[in-house]
């Protein structure tokens, strides 16, 4: 690229959102006067600037209600901000929801040819790219039934079909790629790698963090409107699974504090669970090859005989990806009464770059759970640019024959 | 429109040449207008396909496809000739009053349905409002268009009903026809398009249209000559009644379509009311797209 041509300036941006609690006339009316009462202001996006160079692929993240999705229609046009102001250039395609311009009595055909022109197509164009994209869609069987008889598959095959052929120089993109089959979801993310290359600018919102680190070359992150971290995506990525880590705390928290005296006081519990490498201090960075160690401390006021102990660690997705117990190591922990500290030791960890949970069970000699902590403390693996994945392995490639 | 093959290179090079737009928004006064207008004419095609996708669903799935786009006014016409013209005796003082009332309620269906559908526009529309940007009076403007197409063929009907009862004859007075479709056109577009905006934010508008509709048609020489309401009303509400532009469409109507054959009494200066009713629609029009404009900018978080 020559030089940074910017096709996006968001400037100063703010939106406020009113929420009104009633709608009819008649509630106006007689709540004219008190209508500061049924009212309430809502930011969701507060003081946003943003420059967006030709050819950048941008992720937006952030948790649900950070305005993430806001920020991406007033790019859009869509919305309209309350103050700031908001410029673009080149031709534009919002992919915010697939299959927005579809009627339902229409045929698929009628249905590409009007979505092709609400997303600014020509009759002409739309005929040359027609094959294209229902050989994309993979329906052509169905192209002339009326969409309310496909199945929300084909639904979808189809509206993205037809948002890829339309030639934008900027496709907005907000959580649509979680749909379809897998083999579909394959040609989406190879048309957005082909969009890359022939340098369309993309802006994508997503949850899928992993798609994030994969194709975006910048992330934005934002929190309760604002912008909190704007470079590169790993580092966007571990700032977004901090917040989302206070945000699970504070849930917690609150939940203990309302919860506290509901637990059965002659139950056992788990006091504490702590995680550290050994060697590092608490907290920080596990990196692999490390030893885990993990401590738990149990009691329980009458005596558990026969207790079990036992740990599952999860990723950020909630996938477990490890587990171990004391039966497995044929171990008898006897009765538990007074608090007791068990370590687990795990040796030599190979954990993929990301966030791990621990989740921390006490079990009697029948396997019931007796009290659970899900999620009661957390470590980090530092970022690998070598790999992604969640286990670490170092890789090396070489040719070995042509 | 540049092709498929355009490098990374190019892409930029074109872009970084491309004016800045603001996104969305729009300036205000006359040249907001302007340029609201010139985004909607890029976007005829699009017009012309959303009409088309009115009618098309419209009627679907029936067997008797559009046809039954008839079957309302012709109901219509029938149980008001019957009931009105003759059981209560309107038709003893008006000939031909068949046609009569059809030239009447043609014009009149126009507008009820320019006006009924805008209305529910915007809101019937929410899936593409809240998530495409497109210049938003497209929506009522596409009510407009399927409307007309409902005119077009109640109107050839009007025509040849009045050749074979011999109303229609060919001269000046048609041009009282043209003026008439031009003065609902310019009126039922700016009422619909300042409803349908308000619509979003009030939804009882489009039940009250409904009403509003039914009584305004009462308000109009319809079914009755205006010289039966003149005989009644006091001067100050007559004065109201006669220049209201739907009864000065529904008088140019009868007049083009029916008078000449009929011994119609026109109304005075019938063509200087009807191009003051027009130039006052003008600025109604223009004003309604303001509110409009103003409005929409919210549509998306109202919807």
């Amino acid at each position: 690229m020559a030089e940074h041509v910017p096709v996006v300036e968001v400037n100063d941006v703010s939106k406020r959102f009113i929420i009104r609690k009633e709608k009819s006339l008649k509630e106006r009316l007689v709540n004219a006067g008190r209508s500061k009462q049924f009212k309430e202001d809502f930011w969701a996006l507060k003081n946003v600037s943003l420059e967006i160079g030709s050819g950048q692929t941008i992720g937006l993240i952030g948790p649900n209600g950070s305005g993430k999705s806001t920020l991406l229609k007033t790019i859009g046009g869509i919305i309209q901000p309350t103050t700031g102001t908001i410029r673009r250039r080149g031709r534009l395609a919002a992919l915010l929801e697939l299959g927005a311009g579809f009627h339902q009595d229409l045929t698929g055909r009628e249905n590409v040819y009007l979505n092709a022109s609400i997303l600014g197509l020509s009759r002409k164009q739309t005929d040359l790219y027609f094959d294209d994209i229902v050989e994309f869609s993979g329906i052509k069987d169905f192209i002339d039934t009326q969409v309310k008889f496909y199945s929300s598959g084909m639904y979808v095959r189809l509206a993205f079909a037809v948002a890829v052929h339309v030639d934008p120089d900027l496709l907005l993109v907000d959580e649509v790629l979680a749909v379809g089959d897998e083999a579909f979801q394959r040609k989406c993310l190879d048309k957005i790698r082909s969009f890359q290359r022939e340098g369309r600018t993309i802006v994508l919102v997503t949850h899928s963090l992993g798609q994030i680190t994969e194709f975006c070359d910048r992330a934005v992150l934002l929190n309760k409107g604002e912008v909190l971290f704007d470079g590169v995506p790993h580092e966007a990525v571990r700032d977004f699974r901090d917040v989302l880590e206070e945000r699970r705390q504070g849930e917690a928290e609150a939940h203990n504090a309302t919860h506290e005296e509901k637990v059965p006081v002659n139950d056992g519990r788990i006091v504490s669970t702590t995680v550290h490498a050994a060697g590092r201090a608490e907290g920080d960075p596990v990196h692999p090859g490390d030893d885990l160690i993990v401590r738990v401390t149990y009691e329980h006021p009458t005596g558990l005989p026969d207790w079990i102990a036992a740990i599952q660690i999860d990723n950020v997705q909630g996938v477990p990806v490890y587990g171990t117990a004391s039966p497995r190591m044929k171990l008898d922990l006897g009765t538990l009464r007074a608090p007791t500290t068990v370590e687990f030791v795990l040796r030599d960890v190979q954990f993929g770059t990301g966030k791990y949970f621990i989740n921390s069970t006490l079990m009697n000699r029948e396997r019931a759970h007796v009290h659970d902590v899900p999620q009661a403390v957390s470590f980090d693996v530092p970022y690998y640019d070598l790999a992604v994945g969640i286990v670490h392995a170092q890789p090396e490639i070489r040719v070995v024959g042509a | 429109m540049t092709g498929l093959q355009e490098s990374p290179l190019q892409r930029a090079n074109r872009l970084s040449t491309e004016p800045w737009q603001q996104a969305g928004g729009r300036s205000s006064g006359v040249t907001g207008t302007i340029a609201s207008v010139r985004e909607i004419w890029e976007q005829r095609r699009l017009l012309r396909l959303l009409t088309g996708r009115e009618l098309k669903s419209r009627y679907k799935d029936s067997a008797g496809g559009f046809l039954w786009s008839l079957a309302k006014p012709l109901t219509q016409l029938f149980i008001y000739y019957l009931v009105i013209g003759q059981f209560l005796g309107a038709a003893r003082g008006i000939e031909n009053f068949a046609i009569y009332i059809f030239a009447g309620l043609t014009i009149y269906t126009l507008f009820s349905e320019i006006v009924g559908a805008g209305t529910g526009s915007i809101i019937a529309n929410a899936g593409l409002v809240k998530k495409v940007y497109l210049p938003r009076e497209i929506f009522p403007l596409a009510a407009v268009g399927s409307a007309l197409f409902n005119f077009a063929v109640q109107f050839v009907i009007l025509i040849i009903a009045s050749i074979v009862v011999g109303t229609l004859s060919f001269g000046p007075q048609l041009l009282f026809g043209l003026g008439a479709l031009v003065l609902i056109l310019i009126w039922g577009t700016a009422v619909g398009v300042l409803l349908a905006a308000l619509n979003v934010y009030l939804r009882d508008i489009q039940y009250l249209v409904e009403v509003v509709l039914l009584l305004l048609m009462w308000a109009s020489p319809i079914l009755y000559s205006w010289q039966q309401a003149a005989a009644i009303l006091p001067q100050w509400l007559l004065e109201i009644y006669v220049n209201s532009p739907i009864t000065l469409a529904v008088l140019g109507f009868q007049e083009a379509f029916w008078s000449e054959a009929s011994n119609g009494v026109p109304l005075p200066h019938l063509a200087i009311r009807m191009l003051i009713a027009g130039a006052v629609g003008l600025v109604a029009l223009f004003a309604a797209q303001r509110v409009f404009s103003r409005l929409q900018g919210d549509f998306a978080q109202e919807l």
